[in-house]
């Protein structure tokens, strides 16, 4: 076990190694940063002294190497926005935001996709089956950002139910966590509804009914156990998704995350920020995905020892 | 067939509809009633027919500058087809000879071309599609190329995993012992059989296409104004949710159904071709 974990930590630096690398040939071809940090009434002479304090004169390899040691201790430069505040800082800032709406979708599609993914394999071929899977497929077919502006119509404006925006109370989560929330159960309901059909025809379920255990049990502890894989290995792909979701929810519900951070730094130009988002993000995913991984060698020892 | 009833009638519903939106794609000049970029400012934010205000001039209603919002609807379907359909015939073609080249030639060059697409699975797609378009500017061209830099490792993935499973095949043996190319290995005995597998995901990823290409020219980094887009029209009507609802509510209405076709029609595919892959 502890192999495995070894063999797949050093592949996930040299991933993160390789973004560090794109991050940095982007951020040099988006122009001359010079020239967006000075005003157009700078000399020559002023230019040329920025650019050798930025260390830009410098061969690329050779900056891609002090950013790089920079990076690693943690300064990855200053926005070239507002008050210029270290970019690090900023992302540290908006993550929690972030996190919170996007681990609090996670875990409400898991609430709710699993066990109507249960259901729907127990009821099979039943009304109730039907029903909720047109509904999941509906969750998956509907753009988030669509969904999020359509829930804001009916729960804000014709129901006056939820506020349309902002960050702080209970009720503003609702309607985030709900447009993110949508296309996961759809995948999770599936998926789950899919494993637990294989598993309920399999010999080792039959036995267990055979053996007395009550119903509920055989269904929900053992049938379920052994669907949960392909559930995992989803959940380790969706977070491209997840980033993807936050940026547009976040920019419609005025939710100050980092996907709303990103873009703002896109839009403006914000080089420093933007890197600083990608680094974390592409660190995070790595993270998750060697989180993911082990999980998955700890819950299925067969992969232990391919 | 081994489709279940439920399944049949799915997949013809997904079928059909994918076939009139083609074809409205294809003849959206004959179809649309008035230009999509014409709008005249005293007809501005006319409802839907259905609707006190509405007429049938105007089916669907106009948006804020008073374009017909049936035809806009219209020819943004075409925008939406041709990207789907280039960018996955790019790289798909471009993501399965690598994945096949990666899983059938193993050793180094498979390990490189592993680690390439960890990279691109691991760089969040929406933050390269939106630095692609501040650097390069947006334009149809660049979304087809950056929506392709983003697609193309999941076929490579795919390639790889099923020609590992193919490479190992009797009649791969006896084309090797028989004296074949590499190249013609590749090419005429494992290609044809992962075709059906990368097909799926192709059908599959039309929806996924749609909906990023959408979400992009939402956040206004995606097909530039004028031209009609799904996304941009969400976008455009986002102020206008209280009082002029159709604006958003129409366009994301199209994407639904456009989607839920193309997802029903690969499930349909995935049962019939790949009865033992998970949805």
């Amino acid at each position: 076990m502890q192999r495995y974990i070894i063999r797949r930590f050093p592949q996930a630096i040299v991933t993160l190694f390789l973004v560090s690398l794109i991050v940095f040939i982007l951020g040099r071809l988006t122009g001359d940063p010079v020239a967006l940090l000075l005003s157009e009434t700078a000399t020559q002479e002023d230019k040329l002294l920025l650019t050798k304090q930025l260390g830009l004169d410098k061969p690329l390899p050779e900056q891609y190497a002090i950013f790089l040691r920079n990076a690693i201790q943690g300064n990855l430069g200053r926005s070239v926005r507002g008050e210029r505040a270290p970019a690090l800082e900023l992302v540290f800032e908006r993550l929690p935001a972030s996190i919170k709406l996007a681990g609090l979708s996670v875990l409400v599609s898991l609430l709710v996709g699993l066990p109507l993914g249960v259901i729907t394999a127990v009821t099979k071929g039943s009304f109730v089956d039907a029903i909720t899977r047109v509904i999941a497929l509906l969750g998956q077919a509907a753009p988030v950002f669509w969904l999020g502006i359509a829930a804001i119509y009916l729960f804000s404006v014709k129901l006056g139910w939820l506020p349309t925006s902002g960050y702080g109370t209970p009720a503003q989560y609702v309607l985030p966590v709900f447009s993110m929330s949508c296309f996961m159960v759809a995948a999770f309901l599936r998926l789950t509804r899919a494993g637990m059909l294989e598993s309920l025809d399999s010999e080792y379920i039959k036995l267990a009914r055979i053996k007395g255990l009550p119903e509920t049990k055989v269904v929900w502890k053992h049938a379920l156990r052994n669907s949960l894989i392909p559930v995992l290995t989803y959940m380790g792909t969706i977070f491209g998704r997840l980033i993807a979701g936050a940026v547009v929810i976040e920019t419609i519900f005025a939710w100050p995350g980092i996907g709303r951070l990103a873009f703002d730094a896109v839009l403006s130009r914000d080089y420093p920020v933007l890197q600083a988002v990608i680094l974390v993000i592409a660190t995070l995913f790595l993270v998750i995905s060697l989180v993911v991984d082990v999980l998955y060698a700890y819950i299925d020892p067969r992969i232990r020892y391919s | 067939m081994r489709l279940s009833l439920a399944t049949k009638i799915t997949s013809i519903i997904g079928l059909a509809i994918i076939i009139i939106l083609v074809l409205t794609a294809l003849f959206a000049p004959l179809l649309a009633p008035y230009e999509p970029t014409a709008g005249s400012l005293r007809d501005r934010l006319a409802p839907p027919f259905w609707q006190e205000g509405g007429s049938m001039a105007h089916l669907l209603g106009t948006d804020k500058l008073g374009r017909d919002i049936l035809s806009r609807l219209i020819y943004g379907a075409r925008t939406s087809l041709t990207v789907a359909v280039i960018a996955i015939l790019l790289s798909g073609s471009f993501g399965s000879t690598l994945g096949i080249a990666a899983g059938y030639l193993s050793g180094w060059g498979d390990t490189i071309i592993m680690r390439i697409v960890d990279v691109a699975f691991s760089f969040p797609a929406i933050l390269l599609a939106m630095v692609f378009a501040v650097v390069f500017g947006a334009s149809f061209f660049n979304i087809i190329i950056v929506i392709s830099l983003i697609l193309w490792a999941e076929y490579a993935r795919m390639a790889r995993g099923e020609t590992l499973k193919i490479k190992e095949m009797d009649y791969v043996a006896l084309a090797q012992v028989a004296g074949v190319s590499k190249a013609k290995i590749m090419f005429r005995h494992i290609l044809p059989n992962v075709a059906t597998t990368l097909i799926v995901l192709a059908t599959l990823q039309v929806g996924i296409v749609i909906i990023l290409e959408s979400a992009l020219s939402f956040l206004g980094v995606g097909i530039p104004p004028p031209t009609p887009d799904w996304g941009t029209m969400i976008a455009e009507g986002r102020s206008y949710v209280a009082t002029a609802w159709w604006l958003s509510m129409v366009p994301g209405m199209a994407i639904v159904v456009t989607v839920l076709s193309f997802n029903l029609l690969g499930d349909a595919l995935t049962e019939l071709l790949n009865p033992t892959r998970q949805p």
